[in-house]
């Protein structure tokens, strides 16, 4: 069943059991090859020191593909022809690994905005600064009365810094493109000869409200390169920390939802129900967003003797509350027909550019890494994976409600599981690489490391799954009317320092 | 389906928090702080804008957490606004990336004095893990603006940055009030009509 591409991929030298090293002649052939294979998913791209990374996995099945290719001069051949995906990623290893990927579709800078010390900080050689760039260029929108609207970086309400810049007519948005970077703070230059225990820290800080799915995605990457298996209750609590960590985001963000539409009631009881899971998670383990729980080795903290309780206690309240929710929600016509039909993302985009998450399984992508790269200890649950095809803003939320009926069981099912024992193993300081593959509530994170003779880690890349859901969002309030914006981007919640790292 | 539900909220017991108490060294310190000038200007009340400079988006969900039912800001006389022209109070959050510092300053630029800047969490008091990157301002908030509090913490919880915005408020209502504002003297018909005297006289040029 082996495609063009894959095949392409796989006639490299073989450099572990995912990746794979191509020639130059080889790299630049990818994407004539990966047109003729569609159904190789793009998961993302990233740099090293004149060196380039790809990873790919097959729609069908299977674990993910690494291709790495050298870029002799800085440049390789750009992927974004044959995967619009691959754009922003090709964009950004411009700007820290200096990077430039030739035939893009798109070249302008992203995460450098003329404010760093050096350009490509994590090249081989570092350049002088671009110094202040003119305003930025926007795509152009074309017609009589078109007008632009600037919105952010800063945000009427509590939000993280990005740049919206809206092509409008009247009321319809013609072109919406964000511009994010906001929220770099430099974070894969950080972790560059840290030890995996030590840059841990920073993977928790990636993106806050998904502090434990990085953290588990780090530390599954730490543990497959130096060949440590964390021993079994630390597996079970950080099914439970990922779980709680899912039920508390898909509330709010549905709370949120709800309130934009100018719902409040819901947003009320939301955060009430939220706060109530948060606070069970800091009386089990000490910290409401269970961050710097999850370490490479196991998990930092053990659930505290009354944890347990605390969290079936929080679920019950979860549990009796959500089916009065649902039917408000369901049952209310002004937020229904604001819901309805609004944001609507295709399944083909959905599918191109492998969403992931709700995002994709709204639009009918039947992916779910807990299901489809089953890992500890989610392949001995049983759970069903939620879908819906209208891809609107009612679909998202509706699957992420599905959604967190199952987490609300499988949480209890965990918490049954727990047998004493140990919670974490040191990890020897080695040479290696691996790929750790969590899925967390916005959609699948990856993370990929390599470390040096010292076990320091020489490259890492931590793969948020908001990099394939901004382009998305621009495409899914195309059309649409500027008062359903709000709705849209919070259907997606999309992460910026998830992406500005 | 909703009425029933909204009813019975009006007998049930309140779900928000009692009010955390406040720290009378650290009202003192804020005391000192506050401008002869802002004195009593801004009353009980504080307009709250935030500011994400490159934080990682957990202190913006802590922060958010206080419009809730549970920890209700707006019980004490605080609230968010959307625009810096209303705002009394800037939270900053995050380590001040240096892609955010034109936003940051214009915005505490644009917020009218007095006003206070509130540091919220590590990386805002003094860059927290992000300490030593290039691409964050080093040294945190202190660096770029004039810091009136810190509140640690990664991320801070609600009940911690209740704290702190409840002792601005306190040092606002014990500070003592501002001296009255010299009545200005209102210019009447005749003196519009008259030339004006205060200003320099036009010397009249050569020729």
């Amino acid at each position: 069943m082996n495609g063009p591409a894959t095949r392409l991929i796989q006639s490299g030298t073989r450099r572990s059991p995912i990746r794979w090293r191509m020639d130059e002649a080889g790299w630049t052939a990818l994407p004539a090859a990966l047109r003729q294979e569609p159904e190789l998913e793009f998961l993302g791209l990233w740099g090293e020191a004149e060196r380039v990374h790809a990873a790919f996995r097959h729609a069908g099945g299977g674990p993910p593909l690494l291709a790495t290719a050298d870029a002799a001069g800085g440049r390789y051949a750009a992927l974004s022809p044959a995967r619009p995906a691959a754009g922003l990623f090709e964009r950004m290893a411009a700007d820290l690994w200096g990077l430039r990927a030739e035939g893009a579709a798109d070249s302008r800078p992203w995460l450098d905005h003329g404010f760093w010390p050096r350009h490509a900080p994590l090249g081989r050689n570092p350049k002088p600064p671009l110094g202040e760039l003119p305003q930025p260029a926007f795509l152009p929108a074309g017609g009589e009365g078109v007008h632009q609207i600037p919105l952010g970086p800063v945000h009427g309400g509590v939000t993280e810094p990005g740049h919206f810049r809206f092509h409008v007519r009247g009321e319809t948005i013609l072109r919406l493109e964000a511009r994010l970077g906001y929220a770099h703070k430099g974070i894969l230059g950080l972790m560059r000869g840290k030890s995996p225990k030590l840059a841990a820290r920073l993977a928790a800080r990636i993106s806050g409200d998904s502090t434990v799915a990085h953290a588990w995605a780090f530390a599954a990457a730490a543990e497959a390169a130096t060949g440590v298996a964390p021993p079994p209750r630390a597996i079970l609590l950080r099914g439970v920390m990922a779980e709680l960590e899912r039920i508390a985001n898909h509330l709010n963000d549905a709370g949120f939802l709800c309130d934009a539409a100018g719902f409040a009631w819901p947003h009320a009881r939301c955060g009430a129900l939220r706060e109530v899971v948060l606070r069970a998670a800091d009386s089990a383990f000490g910290h409401r967003l269970m961050m710097d729980r999850v370490v490479p080795g196991g998990v930092s903290i053990d659930i505290a003797p009354s944890g347990p309780d605390a969290i079936l206690a929080a679920l019950a309240a979860v549990v009796a509350e959500l089916p009065p929710l649902r039917r408000a929600i369901d049952g209310h016509a002004g937020l229904q027909d604001r819901l309805a039909g609004s944001g609507a993302l295709a399944p083909a985009l959905a599918a191109g550019f492998a969403a992931g998450g709700f995002v994709g399984r709204a639009s009918g992508r039947d992916f779910d890494a807990r299901r489809d790269l089953p890992y500890a200890p989610y392949d001995r649950l049983g759970f069903t994976v939620p879908l819906r095809q209208a891809g609107d803003v009612a679909a998202r939320l509706q699957v992420r409600l599905d959604e967190m009926a199952e987490s609300l069981a499988m949480v209890a099912a965990l918490l049954a599981r727990l047998e004493p024992g140990e919670t974490l193993l040191p990890l020897p300081a080695r040479p290696g690489e691996g790929l750790g593959l969590v899925e967390g509530f916005r959609g699948e994170v990856m993370c990929w490391m390599a470390l040096d003779e010292q076990g320091l880690i020489r490259a890492v890349f931590p793969r948020d799954p908001s990099w394939l859901h901004w382009p998305l969002l621009e495409a899914a309030v195309q059309g649409g009317a500027m008062a359903d914006f709000p709705l849209c981007e919070r259907s997606f919640n999309a992460s910026c320092s998830g992406v500005d790292l | 389906m909703l009425l029933p539900r909204l009813a019975r909220t009006l007998f049930r017991r309140p779900l928000t928090d009692p009010a955390p108490a406040t720290y009378p060294e650290i009202v003192a310190a804020l005391v000192e702080r506050l401008d002869a000038m802002a004195r009593g200007r801004l009353g009980r009340s504080l307009a709250i804008r935030h500011v994400g400079a490159a934080s990682c988006n957990g202190c913006e969900l802590e922060i958010n957490a206080l419009s809730g039912v549970v920890h209700d800001l707006e019980r004490f006389g605080l609230r968010f606004v959307a625009s810096p022209r209303h705002a009394d109070v800037l939270l900053v959050t995050g380590p001040c990336g240096r892609n955010m510092n034109e936003a940051l300053l214009r915005t505490h630029a644009a917020m009218p004095d007095p006003k206070w800047v509130v540091a919220v969490g590590d990386c805002a008091v003094d860059g927290g893990v992000f300490q030593g990157s290039d691409a964050v301002e080093p040294g945190g908030v202190g660096r770029l603006l004039p810091v009136d509090l810190l509140i640690p913490g990664c991320p801070p919880s609600p009940t911690l940055l209740l704290e702190g915005l409840l002792a601005l408020l306190e040092a606002e209502v014990t500070a003592a009030p501002p001296p009255p504002p010299l009545r200005p003297v209102e210019p009447t018909m005749e003196s519009w009509a008259e030339p004006r005297r205060d200003g320099p006289v036009p010397e009249d040029g050569p020729g």
